[in-house]
């Protein structure tokens, strides 16, 4: 029996990041918000503190703070001719679980997209031609331009006190920040974190190119920092344990430090964990939802939810498997390019890089944080001229040391075996003089790369699982070639001792090495309901009080981590909420 | 090392010891190179004993574990052997624990031989895939080399272990070097994860490669060592429990 809980304005589907900007700037509104979330609520007092926190085998290899797949995962194939298989180890990427979503532990790195990201299509079309695009490239503009964002990326910033160097304030170029940058309004709220000798070593060398080096932006304040909420973070202890891990020094910015302490004071609040919402009701004729319908994994019980709005603030497989599972939306066809959910699904060319060793450098690599490296953007999106490459899309390029933490960071020379005596002297003698340039690339739409839901796997609801279909496509092949030339040279020039084999993407997507949890698409925004599944506000063009979060919403991914447009989207949407559709309810985009 | 510990042809009795807890506490000890390191302060404890009984392991399976970890970790300069270095309780404790039973993992049928990249599509828990993988890898020895895998000589073991890696020892029954890669994965787990598990004792892997463990609080040490070994006695989180 399903029990009808009381009518609120607002409900969150999901309490990450972007469940958590919605009910704080919903509640600010006058609104009485709940959110719902699968996972556990946390104190990060009690569970982000030292010493425990300081625990590879747990948060590593154990995956303490990651979705449970027995609970709920995805399906796999390569491509639509083959049959999925469950994944069933989380290895590839890492969705949170509990209350801060994969706040708790991403590893912070903050970034803008560029101006030409928000425009892809047009931007190529206008600069190459349309003919530039090949036909299976189901790339997309943004629904709003990266200068209609910039305030609220701005917002965001200040929410999370991002450590970094403007390298475009408000038109002037500034020489150490990234000078390919859009245009801020505003320095980073906190300065650049201290940087490596290896990030010192390899910017050194890339200026020498004539290379744009500058220090990774990151959610790793530099110092302490009271945010935007009146909130106060702390320095960055450069620990080394930044990612898949918590935070005891609150530096690492995430909901459960910059927004939930005011929330759950807040008395138009209500945080409801343990909550897995398994569908949404809606009322197709009417283009409205009604609320949600979710099982308390305490007592086994059903209860619905009813709502004026609904917020879907899960993470970017919770988006679309509500989706699919409420029947809202017409779901996405590769053989006939129809329908829009699960369109576009995207992620993120990673596993490119090479490692240099410096017999006479000491580069202790496990002071440092996500922060610590310098990047260049100047091979980034299209900040180089494409013509003659026969590719779109670029990578980030980058070095510095994050996360020496041993079980998983043993750097060692090429043809060293991977046990037994020579293994070990080579570990010991290399692990204090290694350094690896890595590489981030976009990742552009194709066709037939897509989520639907599997005909077979079922999650712990019975629902079904969704399925992936997602292989790496030749445009992603060439760019991570051409990029690693480029961070070859810079190796070189860096005059190692040894340089190792360039690790390369060949082949098939293998799920099991982790690569990024920058997973996207599927519910992507745009100007056209034939194309898109939310408007420029991310409402629904299916059910007007419908908003959709997150990452689902990226037309396609560029080299750069989500978090940061992530956020900006969501006080953008917040901000349409509450000025345009509370005062007149309704589409706030006429298709 | 005391003779009886390790388990060999000239001592049949040695996989009994195990069981009786037999004393590895002086292996550091007496080894020159580790002993040298040790000189540090009072506050490095002596290298913890074997457990009285295995949670979970059988006679067989700790005489193949101590064979395996003794094998991809031999004794040395550096450390210990990888048994000696508790790696047997390490993967004693962790096939005991939530994630040998198989916690995080979807477990729902049908199952599927599929390929590699779509990653582990066993039925088995990571305790039941160790126990056949453990059963089918000394049949294999058995069949080539006449004996169990842990009562080889170090160089068959040697060899044995390459077999499996490269995927050229044929298991009946079961995929060799994905047994090979979780082993080799578990039992760096226990070489390298902090003490409280039961492996890196006396944090010998730390030691090793120099790995400060704790607190690891570099706020005001980074600036001042770039490019300088910061060379600290590694700590623990039981050091600071």
């Amino acid at each position: 029996m399903t029990t009808r809980l009381k009518e609120v304005d607002a409900v969150m589907v999901g309490m990450g990041w972007t469940g958590s900007i919605l009910a704080r700037e919903l509640t600010k509104a006058g609104l009485t918000v709940i959110g719902l979330e699968r996972g556990e609520d946390l104190s990060p007092r009690e569970n982000f503190a030292l010493p425990a926190v300081r625990d590879e085998l747990r948060y590593t290899y154990r995956l303490e703070l990651i979705q449970d797949p027995a609970l709920e995962t995805v399906t796999f194939r390569h491509r639509p001719s083959e049959s999925a298989l469950p994944m069933r180890r989380f290895g590839s990427f890492l969705p949170g679980n509990s209350v801060g979503g994969a706040a708790n532990h991403w590893g912070g790195q903050h970034w803008r997209y560029l101006p030409s990201d928000h425009a892809t299509r047009s931007h190529i079309a206008e600069r190459y031609g349309a003919s530039a695009i090949p036909d299976d490239m189901t790339i997309q503009d943004w629904a709003m331009s990266y200068d209609e964002l910039e305030p609220y990326y701005d917002k965001f910033d200040k929410l999370c006190g991002v450590s970094g160097k403007a390298g475009n304030l408000r038109g002037q170029k500034i020489e150490g920040g990234n000078i390919f940058e859009g245009a801020r309004n505003d320095d980073y709220p906190t300065p650049p974190l201290i940087m490596t000798e290896s990030g010192l070593m390899f910017a050194k060398v890339a200026k020498e190119f004539g290379y744009h080096p500058f220090p990774q932006p990151a959610s790793n304040a530099s110092r302490p920092y009271t945010n935007s909420e009146g909130l106060t973070l702390g320095g960055c202890q450069y620990c080394g344990f930044c990612e898949r891990n918590g935070c005891e020094a609150n530096a690492k910015a995430g909901p459960q430090v910059c927004v939930l302490p005011l929330l759950r004071a807040e008395p138009k609040f209500t945080l409801r964990d343990r909550a897995w919402v398994s569908r949404l009701s809606y009322d197709k004729a009417a283009k409205k939802v009604t609320g949600v319908l979710f099982t308390d994994t305490r007592t086994g019980e059903e209860y619905e939810q009813p709502a004026g709005l609904v917020v879907l603030s899960a993470y970017v497989f919770g988006n679309i498997s509500l989706l699919l599972n409420s029947g809202i939306g017409e779901p996405y066809d590769p053989v006939t390019s129809k329908g829009v959910v699960g369109k576009n699904y995207c992620y993120q060319l990673s596993r490119l890089g090479v490692t240099l060793f410096f017999e006479d450098k000491f580069f202790n690599p496990f002071m440092g944080s996500p922060g610590t490296q310098m990047v260049m953007d100047d091979f980034n999106g299209d900040n180089f001229d494409h013509r003659g490459l026969g590719f779109l899309g670029g990578c980030k390029i980058q070095l510095g040391h994050a996360d020496g933490r041993p079980i998983s960071y043993r750097p060692v020379p090429p043809g060293t075996p991977r046990w037994g005596a020579a293994w070990k002297k080579a570990t010991a003698k290399w692990y204090q003089h290694a350094a690896r340039i890595t590489l981030s690339g976009s990742n552009y739409a194709n066709r037939y790369n897509y989520i639907d839901l599997d005909p077979t796997y079922k999650d712990q609801l019975g629902r079904p699982l969704l399925r992936m279909t997602y292989n790496f496509v030749e445009n992603d092949y060439k760019v991570g070639d051409y990029c690693m030339r480029i961070a070859l040279d810079i190796a070189r020039a860096m005059q190692p001792t040894m340089i190792g084999p360039p690790g390369l993407r060949r082949g098939d997507y293998d799920t099991v090495p982790y690569q990024s949890t920058h997973n996207t698409g599927g519910t992507i925004m745009g100007h056209d309901p034939k194309t898109s599944v939310v408007n420029r506000y991310l409402q629904s063009w299916d059910a007007d009080n419908l908003f959709i979060m997150g990452a689902s919403t990226f037309p396609q991914q560029s080299a750069y981590n989500p978090t940061g447009p992530v956020g900006a989207l969501a006080y953008w949407s917040a901000e349409a909420i509450v000025t345009k559709y509370l005062k007149n309810p309704g589409p706030l985009v006429h298709a | 090392m005391t003779e009886k510990s390790k388990p060999d042809d000239r001592n049949p009795i040695a996989r009994r010891n195990f069981l009786l807890g037999a004393g590895t506490a002086v292996a550091t000890a007496v080894n020159p190179g580790v002993a040298a390191q040790a000189q540090q302060p009072a506050a490095v404890p002596a290298a913890g004993s074997e457990p009285a009984a295995y949670l979970t392991l059988t006679e067989t399976e700790v005489a193949f574990f101590t064979a395996a970890a003794d094998t991809m970790i031999p004794a040395d300069e550096l450390t210990p052997s990888g048994s000696d270095c508790g790696i047997v309780t390490f993967v004693d404790r962790q096939l005991a624990s939530a994630w040998g039973g198989g916690a995080k993992m979807y477990r729902n049928g049908p199952f599927r031989k599929a390929k590699p990249e779509y990653g582990y599509q066993l039925p088995l828990t990571p305790r039941q895939f160790f126990a056949a993988g453990v059963v089918a890898t000394n049949a294999w020895t058995r069949k080539v080399y006449g004996k169990d895998f842990d009562r080889l000589a170090a160089g068959e073991r040697e060899d044995a272990l390459k077999a499996l890696e490269q995927g050229k020892a044929a298991l009946e029954d079961f995929d060799g070097k994905a047994f090979f890669e979780a082993l080799l994965q578990l039992t760096m787990e226990g070489f390298f994860a902090d003490p409280i598990y039961g492996g890196n004792r006396n944090k010998a892997s730390w030691r090793m490669v120099g790995f400060p463990g704790l607190p690891a609080v570099y706020s005001k040490l980074i600036e001042e060592y770039r490019n300088k070994r910061y060379a600290a006695e590694p700590q623990s989180i039981a050091d600071f429990s």
